[in-house]
């Protein structure tokens, strides 16, 4: 056994040169996508496959009706709201589950002890949910792209949404993550906010074929936004204006940012 | 008292509330570098709490803790980086192998490959080699502890805290780990040590702070602490068949298979008054035996019975 090596009277300022803040978000990341990519069945295959089912499904049932855009049939309109709503989904449930999971568990207290600041643990959650909805993205769009041919008309408006997006639902998961103290409160964070505003956010329709009540609706919700200045990516044409739309998710991204940021500077829920 | 570098640890008014349960009122003591620190206490007496402050992982209501020096909330980075702090409970991450959850620890702090020597090093001595690649859920609850010490070890922090550790580990892995801590005070680490343990109080610390009810009652060496209690035990075994004259039945502490315990005040009580109340009654000793108090008798003494005179030098 050789000696270990323990500081002994090392002064403490000298001391702590030895450590760097850049590893230890690294670390986190490494490890916020390690878990995920553990589980790469759970999380992207089963994600990818129920999505492609609603492509199947949608595209023989409204097979024939008139296209959506002009030029843009129903199976190519439908593409990318569904690609923008799995990533709204997989990002929300990446952060969301690995905090409340790792606060169930009790290990939690390993990143609380460590030396980790707000903006750490802020970027390392958030690139790892966009690390998941690129997987989940790509592969959807690979299997789609067989079948269905899609333009590609704005490549930095569709880049920026995509980030914008996920950057937003990953932070809503942090957020989610932080407040919940069981798998109920996330279950229900899911089920009466997160899929009643993706499905409600014109994935399957133009929400100019919606009622003026829902039409008028369709308006606050941010998801809407998101799809629709997804699919401007694509087609080059949209419900609203793409300006409107980055605005949009942009507003949205800055103000859950702030509020996340917030929770974790003061260590709201997490720091009793 | 401020935060003085000389000090690892230095603890000044700490105040915290949980509802209406005033879990720590007032605590302050500094802990010197190099010390080996005994934490004491009853369950829920405030140690947890005061470590879980610490480590910033609850916030004080009042009061302020430094770390070498470092305020742990205003410098909470350094004063992180300087301690190590093992969590009372049995706490564990199941989605990762011991290695990777030592070397993910590690990352947290900022130690990148360099730690990893460290890490094997600390596996062969906590005796968990073979469990290097094992996944954390079947590791056995004594294995899990020692992965959580190496854990609040992986960054060679000056300052360590160990809240029980030896809580429900068997005996031989209990003395390997007073061995390692023996081993990182030796090295110049100050250890904090809570435990129920209270010969492994006695043997392994330094000084020893009781706390009770969120306050500190007590705070001394060792030493002074086992000298100040004024009492020492006699115990007798008659020879033949007597009743104990009056005068000596007030300071009976015990009584065990036909022995008599004597619970003797230093100043007020010599043993040979005890023997002349005895020769005077008629009565004939068989055996004699006299114990100095150990830490269980002043914990005992501090903790249970208020209405007895406390110990001199009894922090208020
Ligand atoms: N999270 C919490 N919420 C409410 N009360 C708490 C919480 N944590 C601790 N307490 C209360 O604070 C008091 C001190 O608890 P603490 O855990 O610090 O005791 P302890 O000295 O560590 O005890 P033990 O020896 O049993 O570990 C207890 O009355 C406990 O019930
Ligand atoms: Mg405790």
């Amino acid at each position: 056994m050789n000696q270990a090596k323990l500081p002994t009277d090392l002064a403490p300022e000298a001391d702590l040169a030895r450590f760097s803040d850049r590893v230890g978000f690294f670390t986190l990341t490494a490890k916020e996508i390690k878990r995920f990519w553990n589980v790469l069945g759970q999380t992207v295959t089963a994600p990818v496959v129920t999505a492609l089912l609603y492509l199947l499904v949608f595209a023989q049932a409204m097979k024939g009706r008139a296209p959506v855009y002009p030029g843009v049939d129903y199976t190519e309109f439908l593409v990318p709201g569904l690609v923008m709503m799995t990533v709204i989904q997989n990002a929300f449930a990446n952060s969301s589950s690995s905090l409340t999971q790792s606060k169930i568990m009790g290990n939690l207290v390993f990143l609380l002890m460590a030396p980790l600041g707000a903006w750490e643990w802020f970027a390392a959650y958030v690139t790892a949910a966009l690390v998941r909805a690129v997987l989940v993205a790509s592969a959807m769009l690979a299997v789609a792209l067989l079948f269905v041919p899609l333009p590609l008309h704005a490549p930095l408006a569709l880049l920026a949404m995509f980030l914008l997006s996920g950057a937003s639902l990953a932070v809503l998961g942090l957020i989610a993550g932080i407040v919940a103290s069981k798998f109920d409160h996330l279950a229900a964070f899911t089920n009466f906010i997160i899929t009643p505003l993706s499905f409600l956010s014109g994935v399957f329709y133009s929400v100019h074929a919606l009622p003026p009540f829902w039409y008028a609706a369709s308006h606050f919700n941010p998801f809407f936004y998101m799809i629709d200045g997804f699919r401007y990516g694509f087609f080059g044409q949209a419900d609203v204006p793409i300006a409107l739309s980055l605005a949009w998710a942009a507003g949205f991204l800055v103000l859950l940012s702030t509020i996340c940021l917030w929770m974790l500077m003061t260590g709201y829920k997490l720091r009793r | 008292m401020n935060t003085s570098p000389t000090d690892a640890l230095s603890i000044d008014g700490v105040r915290k509330a949980y509802g209406k349960v005033q879990a720590l009122d007032g605590v302050g003591f500094n802990i010197r570098r190099g010390e080996f620190f005994g934490l004491l206490g009853p369950n829920g007496a405030g140690k947890s709490t005061l470590i879980n402050i610490i480590a910033g992982l609850v916030r004080a209501d009042q009061g302020r803790i430094g770390v070498l020096g470092h305020d742990t909330v205003r410098d909470w980075r350094s004063a992180r980086r300087l301690i190590g702090v093992v969590p009372q409970e049995l706490v564990f991450d199941p989605f990762f192998k011991v290695v990777d959850m030592l070397r993910i620890q590690a990352g947290y702090y900022g130690c990148g490959r360099e730690s990893w020597p460290w890490i094997d090093e600390m596996l062969v001595k906590l005796d968990l080699d073979s469990k290097r690649n094992a996944s954390m859920r079947t590791l056995s609850g004594g294995m899990k502890r020692r992965v959580l010490i190496a854990q609040a070890l992986v960054h060679r922090p000056p300052v360590v805290i160990l809240d029980e550790p030896t809580a429900g580990v068997d005996v031989e892995l209990r003395r390997t780990l007073w061995g390692f801590m023996s081993e990182l005070h030796a090295k110049g680490t100050t250890v904090v040590l809570t435990t129920h343990y209270l010969e492994e109080a006695q043997d392994l610390c330094e000084r020893i702070a009781i706390i009770d009810k969120g306050k500190v009652r007590v705070i001394e060496t060792t030493a002074q602490l086992l000298n100040r209690h004024p009492f020492r035990f006699l115990r007798i075994k008659l020879a033949n068949e007597g009743l104990l004259p009056e005068s000596l039945r007030p300071l009976v502490s015990g009584e065990k298979n036909g022995s008599i315990e004597l619970r003797l005040d230093r100043e007020k009580h010599p043993i040979s008054g005890v023997f002349t109340a005895l020769r005077a009654a008629g009565l004939d000793l068989e055996d004699v035996h006299t114990r100095e108090p150990d830490l269980e008798d002043i914990f005992i003494e501090l903790t249970h019975d208020h209405s007895r005179p406390a110990v001199n030098g009894g922090v208020r």
